[in-house]
């Protein structure tokens, strides 16, 4: 059987479906590393996208010009994907909230950064 | 001190030289673009291309200060001979290998000569060498981390690079090639020669590609290629030029 593809490219190529050409194994493709970049000293690092790179210190360097090219940015994290812990999508039921314990929730966090930022922008005035 | 007539063609050479390498290099790594490795080199390398061929503006601009015609004009219709460009820079792409080598080469050169530069009597060179200084800071660490990482990578991946310094080696000496002002250009302050520039880059890069693995040719028994900063260039240069310049010949008047 060859392989039918959308890209006609590939169909006209006429590959065999068992072909070993191309396949990729182990350490011959980079892994995907997770990009945080911080916008001023002080703030949060922020998730920015991802990067394949085959070691940390390319994944800095492709991470400069993917994400923070056009300055604000003083600081770059790189994590690998693989080592990030992640919830499970059908446990997302342990976000579901009440509406009679609002007052309990860390929304004040959010309100604080705006006051925050509403004091800034009177005292550079 | 007031400038002589010989401090000032000393200077424009200097300035020639330095805008040619970054505006042939820009445009020959700019060839890359969609042919890189994987998309993300790909992005950083063309990127880089664009940075060269607007640091070459720049130092355009100050020879257009200095009487010379303005940037287009210079940049799109000299001749090959008319080029001071040095022969490392103008040959083809070739491998990826020889591309990141040449550019490991170059950008090393590039951040010490500007570095010399930052204090130099010159003005404007001085504020574009501290204009620049960030994004060469990142081409040279761009090119260290590869270097490091093919000699980490595979054997295959070593040998590429080690086979790829070999060959570029002579033409990275070329870059400097004395010009006919070295004295004048020290005793008024503007620059303290190609030799200095040449120690300086031999005692950054031997040392750093050492560390990494790979063995340096020897620079006192290496023949550097000359020629390039006098106007004799390899038979890539003019074909480069003519398709550079292809667009701009249509219709050189053209308000873009």
């Amino acid at each position: 059987m060859k392989i039918v593809s959308l890209d006609p490219r590939v169909t006209r190529s006429n590959i065999d479906e068992n072909t070993q050409e191309g396949v990729l194994h182990e350490k011959e493709h980079f892994q995907t590393y997770e990009v945080f970049e911080q916008k001023k000293r002080g703030t949060h690092h922020i998730h920015a996208g991802s990067v394949h790179a085959p070691s940390a210190d390319l994944a800095l360097v492709f991470a400069k010009e993917q994400y923070s090219r056009r300055g604000q940015c003083v600081n770059l994290w790189v994590v690998k994907t693989a080592d990030i812990a992640a919830t499970d999508y059908d446990d997302a039921d342990i976000f579901e909230t009440t509406s009679s314990k609002l007052y309990r929730e860390p929304d004040a966090y959010k309100v604080m950064d705006r006051i925050n930022a509403f004091k800034e922008r009177q005292k550079s005035n | 001190m007031e400038f002589t007539d010989k401090h000032v063609q000393g200077l424009k050479d200097l300035l020639y030289k330095m805008a040619d390498d970054l505006l042939i290099l820009g445009h020959r790594n700019s060839e890359w673009t969609g042919l890189g490795p994987i998309l993300e080199e790909d992005i950083a390398f063309s990127s880089m291309a664009q940075d060269k061929v607007g640091q070459s503006l720049a130092i355009y601009e100050i020879l257009n200060q200095l009487g010379e015609s303005d940037p287009d004009t210079v940049a799109f219709t000299r001749n090959a001979n008319q080029f001071h460009c040095s022969k490392l820079v103008e040959l083809p792409i070739g491998e990826y290998d020889f591309s990141l080598v040449r550019h490991f080469f170059y950008d090393h050169a590039d951040a010490i000569r500007f570095e010399m530069l930052a204090t130099t009597v010159v003005e404007p060179l001085q504020m574009v060498a501290k204009k620049f200084k960030g994004e060469i800071k990142y081409h040279t660490m761009h090119a260290d981390v590869w270097m490091k990482q093919l000699a980490e990578g595979s054997d295959e991946s070593k040998m590429r690079i080690q086979n790829a310094i070999n060959e570029t080696f002579a033409l990275a000496l070329g870059m400097f090639e004395p010009s006919d002002f070295e004295a004048e250009l020290q005793e008024a302050g503007i620059f303290d020669g190609e030799f200095v520039l040449r120690e300086k880059w031999l005692n950054k890069v031997v040392p750093l590609l050492e560390s990494f693995g790979y063995s340096v040719p020897d620079a006192t028994t290496t023949i550097p290629e000359f020629g390039g900063r006098k106007g004799q260039h390899t038979e890539y240069l003019q074909p480069l030029l003519d398709e550079m310049t292809e667009v701009f010949a249509i219709d050189p008047g053209a308000d873009w």
